[in-house]
């Protein structure tokens, strides 16, 4: 394996932007997931497939878009799509989960639409879709890594405001923290996020690698910041064994590396039943 | 002599359809310890959350600190701990210790580190609520009555000058009750924190309280206990009954 990657680029770029994503996926994954927010980690990355479908539809007859790489408009759509979520919840107060599937089903239809009138990419879409071990170029790798230094720069700057405003929001409001400039920051950076992981993990199991390391971890965790650790572990371990595994089998990383995320999962709450039931005996 | 620490002037406030504050005016000098009573939905919990700036009135305005809240700029002065369970997100993997050390996130300021002191200002806030047992426990294995406990030191933490509580007792079992009201009355005394508290618990609370306030959209008595004292039963019959009607209306359509 580490002789293949010396070898081929293209492992460079698919290990490389994959090691990124391990650690911020579920970096973020943490307080979406505490927030409540899973959904609307779905329904941006299917937005995200829009703005992707859009750019190779746009490529086969507009020439600027021929040279540009289709990560940029489904980073653009994304981040347009989570200003647009945030507009819908407050439109609609009483049924804030609202905009999740408005939002979902605008991604889906528009992406519908643009791969129905782009014929003939069915290969990349499948790796847009699922994921892609040989597909990511040396410039995709080049936007996950800005991507990164946002999202860490982001992160390591708020974080005791990000904290405070995921465990309790009136509270953090009544402190008079920013809190909404901070929430209108923590949806933008979720959706570079989603658009920078999209093109290892595919666009319909980003959410996934968001979301269940964070599940792993939150069973077995006590702090806040143990949380954070173990679950960027887990999405780091899903991560490289997924992409591995991936090169080996000839199979769509993006399934490689959920499956193993949920293989952990399961092994971390069969070890939390048996020291659970451990310690229940060592009582009685 | 200071100005109020909180200075109510002609505010109204409506949620859509409800009217829930009728011109209300009422100041709250330093080192009060001041016990807002009214019955369910008589605006009591809106009424703090304008002070404390969470919710805009449609009319009158708000001095904190002598300063209009618009431009006063130390929120972390004032504690806050919210009517249970409505905000806090049950199950949230977190201890004890980050929690309370959350409370310090506005007074370090953006772009700051909380104090290297975060250790031990965590540990005298969790003592004076008789909880430094519990730093390193999941916040979420606590009962209703030991996180209430621990939003007040988290409250705390920040050293404000003014505590606002919103019915802190709900959760808290009957025989806790009179030691947590103890212990409120020693913060208010011995640390001086004026303290603003919603409560149900007219009885328990008069020995430690020093003013009352009577709302029920608008404001009917407010001031000294004593005052409070003397009123006659009829007389805060009176607004009872007028509250009752009002709720009777204003919960018929649901
Ligand atoms: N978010 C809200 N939206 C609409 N109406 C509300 C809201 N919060 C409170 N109300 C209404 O405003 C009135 C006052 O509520 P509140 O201040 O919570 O009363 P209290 O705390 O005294 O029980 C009630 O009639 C209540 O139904
Ligand atoms: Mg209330």
């Amino acid at each position: 394996m580490i002789d293949a990657i010396f070898t081929y680029d293209f492992l460079q770029n698919a290990f490389g932007a994959g090691l990124i994503i391990g650690v911020i996926a579920p970096l973020l994954g943490v307080f979406i997931v505490v927030r409540r927010l899973s959904l609307i980690a779905d329904a941006l990355s299917h937005v995200t497939l829009a703005g992707i479908a859009g750019s190779l539809y746009l490529s086969q007859s507009v020439a600027v878009f021929s040279a540009l790489n289709p990560l940029f408009l489904g980073i653009a759509a994304s981040v347009g799509g989570s200003v647009l979520i945030e507009r819908l919840r407050t439109l609609y107060k009483h049924y804030e989960e609202l905009a999740i599937p408005i939002i979902l089903s605008a991604g889906i239809g528009f992406g519908a639409i643009f791969i129905s009138l782009a014929q003939g990419f069915s290969n990349d879409l499948f790796g847009y879709l699922f994921g892609s071990v040989s597909a990511v170029s040396r410039e995709d790798l080049l936007i996950v890594v800005a991507i990164a230094i946002v999202v860490l720069a982001f992160i390591v700057v708020f974080f005791k405001e990000l904290f405070v405003l995921s465990f309790d929001d009136e509270y953090a409001k009544a402190s008079g923290l920013p809190a909404k400039w901070i929430h209108f920051m923590f949806m933008i950076v979720t959706a570079l996020v989603i658009a920078g992981s999209m093109r290892i993990v595919g666009i319909l199991l980003v959410s996934s690698l968001m979301t269940i390391p964070v599940a792993a971890a939150m069973r077995v965790s006590k702090s806040f910041k143990q949380t954070i650790t173990l679950s960027i572990i887990f999405g780091e371990a899903s991560v490289i064994a997924g992409l591995i595994s991936a090169f080996y089998f000839d199979l769509a990383p993006g399934g490689t590396i959920v499956v193993t995320s949920i293989l952990l999962l399961l092994l971390v709450l069969i070890y939390k039943k048996i020291a659970v039931s451990v310690k229940r005996g060592a009582i009685a | 002599m200071d100005a109020p620490l909180i200075e109510i002037k002609d505010i109204s406030f409506e949620y859509e359809e409800t009217k829930a504050l009728d011109n209300i005016s009422m100041k709250v000098e330093k080192g009060d310890f001041l016990a807002i009573l009214g019955p369910n939905g008589s605006g009591k919990s809106t009424l703090l959350k304008i002070m404390l700036g969470l919710i805009k009135p449609s009319k009158g305005s708000i001095k904190l600190f002598g300063v209009d809240s618009k431009n006063f700029k130390h929120r972390e002065w004032i504690g806050y701990v919210s009517q249970k369970s409505n905000s806090f997100n049950s199950g949230f993997p977190a201890t004890v210790k980050e929690v309370v050390a959350g409370g310090l996130a506005k007074k370090a300021g953006l772009f700051r580190r909380l104090p290297k002191t975060v250790d031990e200002d965590v540990l005298e806030a969790m003592k004076s609520v008789g909880m430094e047992a519990f730093l390193d426990r999941s916040i979420s294995e606590l009962s209703g009555g030991q996180q209430q406990r621990v939003f007040i030191a988290r409250a705390l933490v920040a050293k404000p000058k003014m505590l606002i509580l919103d019915e802190p007792t709900v959760g808290i079992d009957h025989q806790n009750v009179q030691a947590f009201y103890d212990m409120l009355a020693a913060l208010n005394r011995e640390k001086n924190i004026t303290l603003v508290m919603v409560t149900h618990d007219v009885d328990t609370v008069t020995d430690r309280i020093s003013h009352v306030a009577c709302l029920n959209q608008t404001i009917h008595f407010h001031g000294f206990k004593e005052q409070f004292q003397t009123l006659s039963d009829e007389e805060r019959a009176s607004w009872y009954g007028h509250s009752v009607r009002k709720i009777h209306h204003a919960g018929g359509g649901h």
